[in-house]
Formats: structure tokens, sequence, C-alpha cells
């Protein structure tokens, strides 16, 4: 708990926790095949754990390779009905989903943040209200496809394979299933391991929206499951894999479709920088580099990890930044002042803590703010790195934690090159009031996304996606469409 | 009394230098010797590629399409080099028609995104850096170029290599390409055994995309794997045998080298 002592008075905010009476969470879920629940073809069920107190949510079921030969046969059966249905009635299923996802937000984002860790303020603001407006956005494409993506015929690719992180599990789930189902696919969906709840909640809407049995199927599972999805099981293989998640694990999905006629695209990881320039308004900067690396934990592809700072204000911003993050409030996720809410996972905890140790081994300068952390569940203090080299470990290599690392430079040329100088190309941020110096910055900078003047905005009409090792293809707006779409003529 | 013909040394094209292979290696077609580059030619031509890179990007839209068109007279004013005319219509068509992408492509591909916040987004296409081509043995000189023109009017930069059967129409290319104003490094030509070349083209670090018409499963296979150490854009396809094939997918056959990047910047405050 925050204190602020002003004025000899004593502040502190009282505990605010969000309600979770009115939700129903199911003891066990199955898998969403054929438009039910069903057990898996093992019996296998696995607990889904909140990272916040360590107590399983809810069993669910882990889809083995059986249960993805019944997905695919279930999907191929589904889908020339599906793409034959008239445009305008394919759309009339997505708005149905939309406006579900709007009537159970409050469900949604209770549950997002009992499953994943995350401040309930985000899943309510941010991740629930987007994955509505993303199945809104795409439902509109659905009987205009043509001139989404210039061209006088179009066809569906078939069954497409999605398989989603676990730091936005139903945005990342609609960002794969809208686009997919607008353009006529039938998709199967893996979540994440160590949050599937949202996404079985999204197959109870597909199911109240009436939404044909097979359109939609929702897999849950681990890597194993995914990696039946890629491979196929007995030959039997998708038309397209999706894939939003690790750099190395989308390079071994690139390698295991050598060869094949699966189409494929990835979102990966990324070393995103967030450039401050001497000209910019240092205090709403502040902000914006804590919104991009403290935002949901850290756990973002593109969070802005390399903060790059230019030289003359540096330790005016670092000193201002440090003040400010003595402010963040971490700890219960349901809390509705919490800022930093829990790691996701073990695993993920100890990812981070070798990094931070990494970095202080190769003589970075490490200080996590001075907080109370709950004595249940996994966290991480926000930490900044100072005296980073390029070269360190925490400068290049992706945290997707609470972290963040200060590289300085001198002239814009600097900071562009400094930028540039990663395998990664995710995102980038520039802080400046400048307006032909971002214009120029921004073209330089390679990097799928640039935002100046704020960080971490997402819209469904706006194309997301990565340079070099952060992947290919895009999600969002028209762009969005291509990747689903197989153009005729 | 008749003449002795003074005749022509055929020579690789890398960084806009006509070089011998740095391995001193050659091969023999219809009688002449050409150059049967090296792995480390691929990367030599790799790192000119690279150098070019950026200054042939950052050329106006319209300065890029005035190039390719002054490719396409270079091409149709040295016709008397290749042996197919119809195959030199076709490439200096295609060259026409990519030609005039080079300012279209933004209003094709791009957007600007009406975003729920108050900020101008838009959607560019970018040139994806340096791009690896992969030619089929034939049509030689129309397999190559039709690879070749997408690549450069979406603003990236090209190392090709040539058809393996019969690489002089390729290694003719390049010296009409070579009075033409296309700059040095831009494009860079090879010829030499196709699989030794080309893997270890997909292989380079420093390569973004990979367009491979050699139309050879095994080799495609190989390419793919190479491709994913860097998560490279791969785009497989037949040899282009006709004006047709070459620009009816047009926008496909940009795309495949094109990144969008979204910008974001604010709207008062």
């Amino acid at each position: 708990m925050t204190t602020h002592t002003r004025t000899g008075i004593t502040w502190d905010y009282a505990p605010a926790p969000e309600s979770a009476d009115h939700i129903r969470i199911q003891d066990r879920y199955g898998l969403f095949l054929d438009g039910e629940f069903k057990d898996p073809r093992d019996g296998r069920y696995v607990p889904t754990i909140n990272p916040a107190t360590e107590e399983p949510v809810a069993e669910v079921a882990h889809g083995g390779p059986d249960d993805v030969t019944a997905a695919v046969a279930s999907a191929r059966a589904a889908q020339a009905k599906w793409a034959a249905l008239e445009d305008l009635e394919r759309a009339k299923y997505l708005f149905r989903i939309a406006r579900l996802i709007q009537e159970r937000s409050r469900e949604l984002a209770v549950v997002e943040t009992l499953d994943g860790g995350k401040p309930l303020r985000e899943s309510r603001d941010v991740d629930i209200p987007l994955a509505a407006a993303h199945f809104f956005h795409y439902a509109g494409w659905a009987d205009k496809l043509r001139y989404g993506v210039n061209a006088r015929e179009v066809r569906p690719l078939g069954v497409v394979g999605q398989i989603v992180p676990w730091n936005f599990p139903l945005l990342m789930a609609a960002w794969k299933l809208a686009p997919a189902l607008a353009c006529g696919n039938v998709a199967i969906l893996k979540p994440a391991e160590t949050t599937p709840l949202t996404a079985l909640l999204l197959a109870e809407i597909c199911q109240e929206a009436e939404l044909p049995p097979g359109v939609v199927t929702i897999l849950p599972g681990d890597g194993s499951t995914g990696a039946s999805l890629v491979r196929g099981v007995g030959g039997n293989r998708v038309d397209k894999i999706a894939f939003t998640g690790s750099t190395a694990v989308g390079r071994d999905i690139q390698a295991a479709l050598a060869g094949t006629d699966t189409r494929l695209t990835l979102e990966l990881g990324g070393k995103s920088a967030n450039i401050v320039f001497e000209d910019a308004a240092l205090d709403q900067a502040v902000e914006g580099i804590v919104n991009g690396i403290f935002y949901n934990q850290g756990h973002v592809c593109c969070a802005g990890s390399r903060l790059l700072i230019q030289e003359s204000v540096r330790d005016e911003v670092i000193a201002k930044l440090w003040q400010r993050m003595g402010r963040l409030r971490v700890g219960d996720p349901m809390d509705k002042n919490t800022d930093v809410g829990a790691i996701n996972s073990a695993e993920q905890l100890s990812r981070i803590e070798a990094l931070v140790a990494a970095g202080e081994d190769e003589g970075a300068t490490r200080r996590s703010i001075d907080c109370e952390l709950p004595e249940r569940g996994y966290w991480f203090a926000p930490t900044l790195f100072t005296d980073a080299s390029p070269a360190h470990r925490i400068a290049v290599e992706e945290i997707f934690g609470p972290v963040v690392s200060v590289l300085t430079f001198r002239t814009q040329a600097e900071a562009i090159e400094k930028a540039n100088n990663s395998r990664y190309g995710l995102a980038a941020g520039i802080w400046t009031d400048k307006g032909a110096k971002a214009f120029e910055v921004a073209s330089a900078l390679k990097a799928g996304v640039v935002w100046q003047n704020t960080y971490n905005h997402f819209d469904p009409t706006a194309a997301f996606g990565g340079y070099k090792e952060s992947g290919f293809g895009r999600e969002g707006g028209p762009a969005g469409l291509r990747p689903y779409l197989n153009v005729v003529r | 009394m008749s003449r002795v013909q003074v005749r022509k040394t055929y020579k690789l094209w890398i960084g806009g230098a006509f070089v011998r292979s740095e391995s001193g290696r050659y091969d023999e077609a219809a009688g002449v010797n050409y150059p049967r580059a090296s792995r480390k030619d691929v990367r030599d031509a790799v790192a000119a590629a690279r150098k070019a890179a950026g200054p042939w990007a950052a050329r106006t839209a319209y300065n890029r399409g005035q190039i390719l068109y002054r490719a396409a007279e270079a091409l149709e004013s040295n016709r008397g080099r290749f042996a197919s005319s119809d195959e030199v219509d076709a490439s200096v068509d295609v060259l026409l028609h990519y030609a005039g992408w080079t300012d279209k492509l933004h209003a094709v591909l791009g957007c600007v995104n009406p975003v729920a916040a108050p900020f101008l987004s838009f959607s560019l296409p970018e040139p994806t850096g340096v791009v690896g081509i992969v030619a089929p043995d034939a049509p030689p000189l129309l397999g190559v170029v039709a690879e070749l023109a997408p690549a450069l009017a979406a603003g990236n930069v090209a190392v090709a290599i040539l058809s393996e059967t019969d690489p002089l129409p390729g290694l003719d290319l390049a010296e009409a390409l070579g009075v033409s104003d296309v700059p040095a490094g831009v494009v860079n030509l090879l010829s030499g055994r196709r699989h030794e070349l080309a893997t270890a083209l997909g292989g380079h670090r420093d390569l973004n995309a990979i367009v491979d018409a050699a139309g050879d499963p095994g080799l495609a296979t190989e390419l793919d794997k190479l491709a994913a150490e860097t998560i490279k854009r791969v785009r497989h396809g037949a040899a282009v045998t006709t004006y047709e094939d070459a620009t009816d997918d047009a926008l496909t056959r940009l795309e495949a080298v094109t990144e969008l990047k979204t910008a974001w910047h604010p709207v008062g405050a």
C-alpha cells in the first residue's frame, strides 16, 4: 500500500476491490468443439492458476493430438457452408459477438484479471472494449472484402489455426478471430496455457450468438497442442497458421512449415525504443515512459523497454521517472487503483529474474522501487536500469517484464541508429513537440508502429505488426484482411 | 581479310562493378566462359546491396519511377544482345508497368486510419530492405526481370541468382542496366550453381526477404528453413513466362517485399 505524506497529513488509498460475486466461473471447462463443450479425448484437465494468489481458478481441458484431429475435421466440415453464407449474414454473427462482448464486459474483465494477473483497470478499460471493437470493425468488412484488398474476386483460405499469447488473452483472440471469420474462414484457436478462461467465455458467447458449429473451435492446451496444430496430425493440416508469441517459437513454426503451402503470419517479440528528445514535454514523456514499460507489467510485445534519452535531459528525465515510479501501486490486480499487477506465471517471473540478474552482473545499475509485495503470487517490482550499454543483455533481449533499460544519445542521427540497432522492429516511441522532426524520425525507424507523444495505443482500424525478427503480416485495418484471403483476380 | 572479333568477357555485377568471381572459378555455356560465383561473392553482393538500400529507399517515388523507366529504355535499346525478341518485349513492358507503381503503391496499400482518439494515424508501405531473388532457369531474361521489377518499384534493393542453365542473358541484362541510371548496388546479378548460391543467400542474416521462382521444391524447403533463422519474408512462385504472369498479381508481388508502418501523431494537445 503506497502512502504519501504531504503537509503533515498522511494520504492513503482505501482498498477498492472489484467484486467478483456476480461472476459464474465453472469448476471445469471442456474443449469447444462442434459448438459444444466436450471432454478431451484423453480426459486430461489441468488447473489454471490465479497468478496473484496461486489459487486455481478452474480446471481446463488440455487438447491432445486426437483433439486436434477432431478439431480440424469439424472445422473442415463447417467451412464451405460458412463461406457460402451471404456476406452480410456472416457479418451479423460478428456484430452479435461484438455486442455480447460489450454486454458481458464486466464479467470478461474480472475473469481476465483473475486468470492472468493484469490490473482490472486495464482489462476493463482496454482489453475488453478493444476486443469488442475489433469484432465490430471486422464485422463491417465481411461484405466489403474486395475493397479492402483492391481485388475483383477473393476467396477465404479455409481452416486457419490461431495461437495466441497470455498477455492479452481475449484481445488477441479477437484480433485473430474477427478478420479470419469476416473473410469466410473457420478458425481453431489455441489460447495460452496460463490464460484460457476468457477464450472459453468467448466460446459461450459464440453459442449465445448461435454461430454455426465448427466455425470457431477453442482448443486449450500447452505448446504441444500448438505444435500439433501447426504440424498437423496424420497429414491433416490447417491452411494457415497465425501466431502471436515469442520469436523463438515463431522461428520454430516457420521452420516446421518449410516446404508446405500452409500460409503463415507471425507477430513476435520486440525490444522497442522509446526515444525522448530534449525538446519534449518531459512530464508528459515520463507518463508515456511509464505507460510504455509498466503497462500490463511490461508483458507487452511492443513495450518501450529500451529508453533512449537525449544526454542533455538524461538526469532530469531519470529523476522524474524514478519519482513517478515510486508512486506506482503494485499489488492486487482486482483493486481498481492498482497500476502494476501480478507477473503472469512462475515461469515468466523466473525469466525476468534471470535477465535482471544478468543486467547486474554485466555492470548496469539497477534500481527497483521499494514497495510491499503480497506474500503469495508472482510479483516483480518495477525496475530501472541505468548505465546500460547497447551490448548488455538487458538492452538487447526481450525481458517481457516491468524492467526498463536506459541508453542515451546526443544527436537525432545517433538516436535513429541506436533505435534501429536491434534484430527486432515492432514498435517505437518518439517524444518531441517538433512536428517536422517527429515525421522525419518516424519515417527513419525500422518499426511497424511508431507513436509520437503517446505509447501502447491500439485501434482496430490501424495496422499492427513488425519488421525484421518481430514477424511478418499485419493485424488491424484493411491490411489485416490480406493474410486471410486468396486473391483470385 | 576477315576481322578478328573482340570477344566479351562475362562478369558478375556487384555493387555497380563488373567483376570476376573472387574465387577465380568459371563455367562454360554456349562456348563462352562465365563466372561461377562463390558464397563469398554472395556475401559481397549482400553487403553492396545493404549499402545501397538506404539511399535508394530515400529517393522520391517519382525519381525511382523514372530510373525504372530508364532501365526499360536501356533494355529496349540493347535488345540486339538478346536471342529472344519476345522475351525482351515482355521484359521491357514489365519494367514499364512497375515503373508506374512507385508512386501508386502508397495509395493502394496505405491508408489513413480513423482511430478513436485524437491522432493522425496512417499506415504506409515501406521497402522491406534487401531482397534475395532466385531466378528460374527459363525464361532466362524475363524470369529475373519479373522478380526484380516489383522489388525495386517497392523501394528494395536486390541480389539475384541468375538462371543456372542459361546465365548469359542475365549477365547481358547487367550491361544494359549498367548504362541506365540504376545506382550502384541496387541490383546485383550473380551467375553460378544455383543451390550453392541460393542457400548462401537464404542463410544470410542481413537479407530481409527471399523471392524464389526457381520451381525446385527441395530448394524451396531448404530456403524456408534458412529463412526461419531470421524470420525472413519468403515468396515462392512459378517462373514468369509472359507479361501477364508478371503483372496480373502485381499487388501480391509488391506486398511480399513491403512492410507496412503505422505512425500515430498527436492532433491538438
